[in-house]
C-alpha cells in the first residue's frame, strides 16, 4: 500500500486531480463560513450578471450562484461517495459469493449482473427515484443499485483468479471455514484493486446525480448543481453565468476524480504497472 | 580448432536502478564454435537468459541494457547493428528456441502457416516449394504425420511436439547459430531425453553451433561439448564438459555439482512393518464433463490402489498427467473424489463432510510445489504459520509464541516472522511453508513437488530439512516428485504412476536396481545426465 501512495505521487495528473479534490473539499467545509444562511435565501436582484458583490453572478429568483454552487458541492460529495460505498458493498457481496462458490450460484448471481447491465444505468436511476419519490437517501439507493455490476464483475473475477492460487487451497487444508477464507485471505488481496475502481465510481455516481436533479428528480429542498442548471436553462441565452458555473464545478469535480482514480488504479493494480 | 561463429568480448549488460546489483553480467566473454554445443549454466538470477537475449537485441529495454562489450557474428557487432539489419540475422544467421512451447506459438495459426511464415520473410520461394520445404522440416524433427500436422493448431500437439515444431521453425533457414533458451524444463522426462537428442542430431547434421541455456546438470552432462558457469552475473569458470563436469575448480561449481542429488543406488532399508496410516483403495477421480453440453473428461485416477505406511517416505513418481498431484490432492481431502475409500488409521475420510473433516485436517498438512503462490502475499509470516493453530481453537498469542520457535526448526532467523513473504526467495518460503504445514503437528506431511521450482542448491537444503524433520517429528511423508533423482533421494518406497494408476511400488533399492514394469525402465532410462554420475560415482 504505501509502495503505492509512493507511485501515485509519481503521476503528475494525479496528483492535479487530488489537488482538485482537495480545493473541493475544502468549499465544502467552509461553505457555511463564506456563505452564511441558506442558499436559497433571495439575496439579491434577480439575474445579475457576476459583478463585486457576486462574483459569479444570481439566478432567476436572485438566489446567490456561488453560494448554490458551493453547498452544491456538498450534496454531490455526499451522494457520490454515498452511492459508490453502497454499489461496492453490493457488488463485493454478490461477486464474492458467484465468486467464491461458483457453480449455480455464479450463474444465477452473475446473469443478475448481466440483466443489470443492460438496462442503461440513467433510465433505470430515473425509473427508481421517480417509484420511490426524490430525496437524497433514495437518489443514493437508485444509483447504488445501478453502478454495482462493475464491482460485482471485478470482485468475481478476482475470486475466482485467487481461488485457482495455492495459499487459498493451503488455507482450507488447515480447516479453515469459508468466512475465514473469504475475510482474511480473498477480500484483502483484490482490496487495491475495488479502491481503485471504487473511486472511479464516485465520478460517474455525481453525474448521474446531476442529470437526476436537473430533470427535477432531486431532492427539492437541498441545493445541487443539477437543479441550478434546471433553473437556469430557460435562460441560457440571456443570463449564461446560472448553467455555466455549477457546470463547471461538475466538470472540473469528475474531471479530478477521473485522475486521481486513473493514479490510484495505476498505482494499486498490479496488473497495469510498469506500463 | 573449429571455426568461431560467435564471439562475445567483455558483454555488460545493465539493470535499472534499484534492482539487487547493477550489472545481471558483467564483463562476459564467450566463443561460440561451429559444431559444438556450448552450455551455459546458472541457477535462476545469474543472467543466463538475459546474455542469450542480448544476442539476438532482444533485452526488456529501456531499463535492461547492454553497457558494455561487443558481440561479434560475422565480422558484425550485434550489440550496435540496426533495426534493419538486426532482423536479418535473426531467423536467417541466429534463431532462438524458448522454454514454453505453448506460448512461443501463435494458437490462431496453424503449424503450416507459422513454419512457412518464416521463408516468406526471409527468402523468395513460391507457395507449393515452401510447403515442401516445411513438410521436409517436420521429417527432420522426426514429427508424426507431417502432412496432417500442417493444418493442427498448437493446442493439437503435445508439449513434446510443439518443442520439435519450435525447433524445425528455428532451423528452417539454416542457422549457423541456434540459441536454445532452458528449451526442455517444461518437459517431462521421456520427451527431454528426445528432445535433447533430437537437438543433438540436427546440429550434427547441419554443424551448426548451439548455446544452450540451463540450470540442470543432467541437461549439461548430456548435451554439452563446452560449459560455461555464470554466477550472479560473473562467469566464474568455462572449459570443456569433462573438465568442468569431471574435475571443476571454481568452488561454486564445486558446490553446485555436489548438490545435484546423485544417481546412484541408495542404501538398502529393511522393508518397514509399521502400521498403515494411510491406504487408498481403488479412488478414482473424473475431471470435466458436466452440464448440458458434456465435454472431453479426463481420467486423473482411475482406480488408484496405495498404501503409506507410519514413519516411512512414499515417493510419488510420474510424469505430467499421470495422475500424483491429484492423488497427494485427494489424500489430503483438498480434492473430492469420486469413488474408492481413503483410509486414514484405518478410518474412511473419502467421504466426510467439511465438519467431519474438521479434526482430519490437522493430522494430514500438505506443503505446496510454488513457493510464490502458497503464501498470502498479504499476510505477516507469523500469522501465515500461526494460522492453523488458530483455526483450530488455539490462543492466538500461544499460536504466535510457537510460530515463532517452528522458524527455528525450519531454518529462518526469528526476525523472519514480522515480515511478509514477498521479501523472501523462494526456499525459504517453502521453509515457511513447511513451518505452516508442521505448526498443526500432523501425522501425514504431503508434499507436492516441493522442491521442483527451486535451483539446485537449495533444492538440497530443504530435502535434507525435509528429511531431518520427518525423523524429529516420527512422520510419515508422501513425496510427490517428477524428478527421480530427487525421489531417490529422499524416499523409502517409490510409487510409479502413469494414466492414474499405480503401476509399480517397491522399495527405492529395489526399483533402482531392478525396475520391473518397461514405463519405469524408461523413466529411470531418460534421467538427464544418467551415465555422467555412474561415472563419477564409480
Amino acid at each position: 500500500m504505501r509502495a503505492g501512495l509512493s507511485r501515485f505521487a509519481r503521476n503528475r495528473l494525479a496528483l492535479l486531480g487530488a489537488a482538485l479534490l482537495l480545493c473541493l473539499l475544502l468549499t465544502v467545509i467552509l461553505a457555511p463560513v463564506a456563505f452564511p444562511g441558506d442558499p436559497f435565501r433571495l439575496a439579491g436582484r434577480p439575474l445579475q450578471p457576476p459583478d463585486a458583490s457576486f462574483p459569479l453572478g444570481t439566478d432567476t429568483l436572485g438566489r446567490d450562484v456561488a453560494a448554490e454552487v458551493a453547498y452544491g458541492a456538498r450534496t454531490s460529495l455526499v451522494i457520490g461517495i454515498g452511492a459508490t460505498l453502497g454499489a461496492i458493498l453490493f457488488g463485493v457481496v454478490i461477486g464474492g459469493l458467484a465468486g467464491f462458490y461458483r457453480g449455480t450460484v455464479e450463474v444465477v448471481l452473475m446473469r443478475l449482473t448481466e440483466f443489470f447491465q443492460t438496462i442503461p444505468a440513467f433510465i433505470l436511476a430515473i425509473l427508481i427515484v421517480a417509484i420511490l419519490s426524490p430525496s437524497v437517501t433514495n437518489e443514493v439507493i437508485a444509483i447504488a443499485l445501478v453502478s454495482w455490476p462493475a464491482i460485482a464483475r471485478l470482485v468475481r473475477g478476482e475470486f475466482v483468479a485467487l481461488g485457482g492460487r495455492e495459499f487459498v487451497l493451503a488455507c482450507a487444508g488447515l480447516g479453515a471455514g469459508d468466512a475465514r477464507i473469504i475475510f482474511r485471505h480473498l477480500l484483502p488481496n483484490c482490496l487495491s484493486q475495488i479502491i481503485a475502481v471504487g473511486s472511479l465510481l464516485i465520478g460517474t455516481s455525481i453525474l448521474i446525480e446531476a442529470g437526476l436533479s436537473f430533470l427535477g428528480l432531486g431532492d427539492p429542498n437541498v441545493m445541487s448543481w443539477g437543479l441550478v442548471i434546471s433553473a437556469g436553462r430557460a435562460v441560457l441565452r440571456s443570463a449564461w453565468w446560472i448553467c455555466t458555473f455549477p457546470g463547471i464545478a461538475i466538470l472540473l469535480t469528475v474531471l479530478a476524480i477521473n485522475l486521481a482514480g486513473d493514479g490510484l488504479n495505476e498505482a494499486l493494480n498490479p496488473r497495469l504497472r510498469d506500463r | 580448432m573449429t571455426d568461431i561463429v560467435l564471439e562475445i568480448e567483455k558483454l555488460t549488460i545493465a539493470l535499472p536502478a534499484g534492482a539487487d546489483r547493477p550489472n545481471a553480467v558483467t564483463d562476459v566473454d564467450l566463443v561460440l564454435r561451429a559444431g559444438e554445443v556450448t552450455c551455459l549454466i546458472g541457477e535462476s538470477g545469474s543472467g543466463k537468459s538475459l546474455v542469450a537475449r542480448s544476442i539476438l537485441g532482444l533485452l526488456p529495454g529501456p531499463h535492461v541494457r547492454a553497457s558494455g562489450g561487443r558481440i561479434l557474428f560475422q565480422g558484425q557487432d550485434l550489440l550496435r547493428a540496426g533495426p534493419a539489419e538486426m532482423r536479418a540475422i535473426r531467423g536467417a544467421g541466429i534463431a532462438m528456441i524458448f522454454q514454453e512451447p505453448m506460448t512461443a506459438l501463435n494458437p490462431l495459426h496453424t503449424i503450416g502457416r507459422q513454419l512457412e511464415e518464416v521463408f516468406r520473410i526471409h527468402t523468395n520461394l513460391s507457395r507449393p516449394a515452401r510447403r515442401a520445404k516445411v513438410v521436409g522440416l517436420l521429417e527432420s524433427v522426426h514429427l508424426p504425420e507431417p502432412a496432417r500436422l500442417l493444418r493442427s493448431y498448437p493446442h493439437q500437439l503435445s508439449g513434446g511436439q510443439r518443442q520439435r515444431a519450435l525447433i524445425a521453425m528455428a532451423l528452417s533457414c539454416q542457422p549457423r547459430l541456434l540459441i536454445a533458451d532452458e528449451p526442455t524444463t517444461a518437459l517431462d522426462v521421456t520427451t527431454q531425453a528426445q528432445i535433447l537428442h533430437l537437438i543433438r542430431e540436427l546440429q550434427r547434421e547441419h554443424g551448426t553451433s548451439v548455446l544452450f541455456i540451463t540450470h540442470d546438470f543432467g541437461v549439461v552432462a548430456d548435451i554439452a561439448d563446452t560449459v560455461a558457469v555464470l554466477r550472479r552475473g560473473d562467469l566464474v569458470e568455462q572449459g570443456s564438459a569433462q573438465a568442468v563436469l569431471g574435475r571443476p575448480k571454481h568452488p561454486y561449481t564445486q558446490a553446485l555439482i555436489a548438490a545435484v542429488p546423485k544417481l546412484t543406488p541408495p542404501p538398502v532399508r529393511l522393508p518397514s512393518k509399521a502400521p498403515f496410516v494411510i491406504q487408498a483403495r481403488d479412488v478414482a477421480k473424473t475431471y470435466g464433463a458436466r452440464g448440458p453440453f458434456g465435454g472431453r473428461v479426463t481420467k486423473a485416477l482411475a482406480g488408484v490402489e496405495m498404501e503409506l505406511r507410519r514413519g516411512e517416505t512414499l515417493g510419488l513418481v510420474g510424469e505430467s498427467g499421470s495422475g500424483k498431484s491429484t492423488l497427494a490432492r485427494a489424500v489430503s481431502r483438498l480434492l473430492p473424489v469420486d469413488d474408492g475409500e481413503i483410509l486414514l488409521s484405518g478410518r474412511d475420510i473419502a467421504h466426510l463432510n467439511r465438519w467431519q473433516l474438521r479434526p482430519i485436517r490437522k493430522r494430514i498438512q500438505m506443503v505446496f510445489q510454488d513457493p510464490y503462490g502458497s503464501l498470502d502475499p498479504r499476510q505477516r509470516v507469523v500469522d501465515i504459520i500461526a494460522e492453523g493453530p488458530i483455526i483450530h481453537g488455539a490462543p492466538a498469542e500461544r499460536a504466535r509464541a510457537e510460530a515463532r520457535e517452528l522458524l527455528g526448526l525450519v531454518g529462518l532467523d526469528a526476525s523472519a516472522a514480522n515480515r511478509f513473504p514477498h521479501e523472501f526467495s523462494g526456499g525459504q518460503r517453502q521453509r515457511i511453508g513447511i513451518a505452516r504445514a508442521l505448526a498443526l503437528r500432523p501425522e501425514v506431511l504431503v508434499a507436492d513437488e516441493p522442491v521442483s521450482a527451486l535451483d539446485v542448491s537449495v533444492q538440497a537444503q530443504v530435502l535434507a530439512l525435509l528429511a531431518d524433520i520427518k525423523t524429529r517429528l516420527e512422520l510419515s511423508m508422501l513425496f510427490v516428485t517428477h524428478d527421480l533423482r530427487v525421489a531417490l533421494r529422499i524416499c523409502d518406497r517409490i510409487a510409479v504412476m502413469k494414466q492414474g494408476q499405480v503401476i509399480e511400488v517397491a522399495p527405492t533399492a529395489d526399483i533402482y536396481a531392478a525396475p520391473q514394469h518397461p514405463y519405469t525402465k524408461a523413466l529411470f532410462a531418460a534421467v538427464p545426465g544418467a551415465n555422467w554420475q555412474d561415472r563419477t560415482a564409480a
